[in-house]
């Protein structure tokens, strides 16, 4: 009790008291800070899945990238076609 | 006289000079060789979709050298022509592949989509969606 009067009598230490706070939330609230955690972790998990459908947009976007140059090699695979009949 | 007779014996030797040099550049662009029309014909070979000749089942060793044979000679043309395009050997020869199936005649062997052989008939043959 001693300790605190003087405290209160500074009008500018709110700040100060939020460091007080603090340590006095983390005692109390150890059970909601295990919580953040489980749920930090799973989070952390839950990025390690998601690599997975990163893998197949990319392999999406080589399948177009491809689709468009076949189609425009078409007019040139005809051709070579026609210029070397010995090896089709 | 004497000059159009020269004059003539110079054409007939341009001529047969021509005659010649056809007679050397035509197995350049010859057609398909006959063994490898007949294993075509015969479903023994077919087109692949990756662009290149696959044996259909197990055949003999000379069928198996000659598609190896046709396929160095196709990698080499790929390669060429990739170059050119500005695409890669693989992309070049997929491209060819679509083509090559497409123009398969009746009782030829293409590989479909799914990877297995079929028999072309009148109908267009099953390519991969990626095809033109």
């Amino acid at each position: 009790m001693s300790k605190r009067e003087p405290a209160m009598k500074f009008t500018k230490l709110t700040s100060c008291r939020l460091v007080a706070h603090k340590a006095q939330m983390k005692r109390e609230n150890r059970g909601l800070a295990m919580s953040m955690l489980v749920a930090g972790v799973m989070l952390v998990s839950g990025c390690v899945t998601v690599n997975a459908p990163e893998d197949a947009i990319v392999i999406e976007l080589n399948l177009n990238i491809r689709q468009e140059v076949i189609y425009r090699l078409a007019d040139d695979v005809r051709e070579n076609i026609d210029e070397n009949p010995d090896i089709f | 006289m004497f000059d159009s007779r020269t004059l003539r014996r110079t054409a007939l030797g341009a001529a047969a000079m021509a005659l010649a040099l056809g007679g050397i550049a035509a197995p350049v662009q010859a057609q398909r060789d006959p063994a490898y029309q007949t294993a075509r014909s015969a479903g023994q070979v077919g087109e692949k979709i990756d662009g290149y000749l696959g044996t259909v089942g197990n055949q003999s060793s000379a069928i198996q050298r000659l598609v190896s044979d046709i396929n160095i000679k196709r990698k080499a043309n790929y390669t060429e022509r990739a170059q050119a395009q500005n695409v890669t050997v693989e992309e070049y020869a997929r491209a060819q592949g679509c083509s090559l199936i497409l123009r398969t005649e009746t009782g030829e062997k293409y590989q479909a989509p799914d990877g297995s052989w079929k028999t072309r008939t009148s109908a267009p043959p099953e390519r991969h969606p990626s095809c033109p």
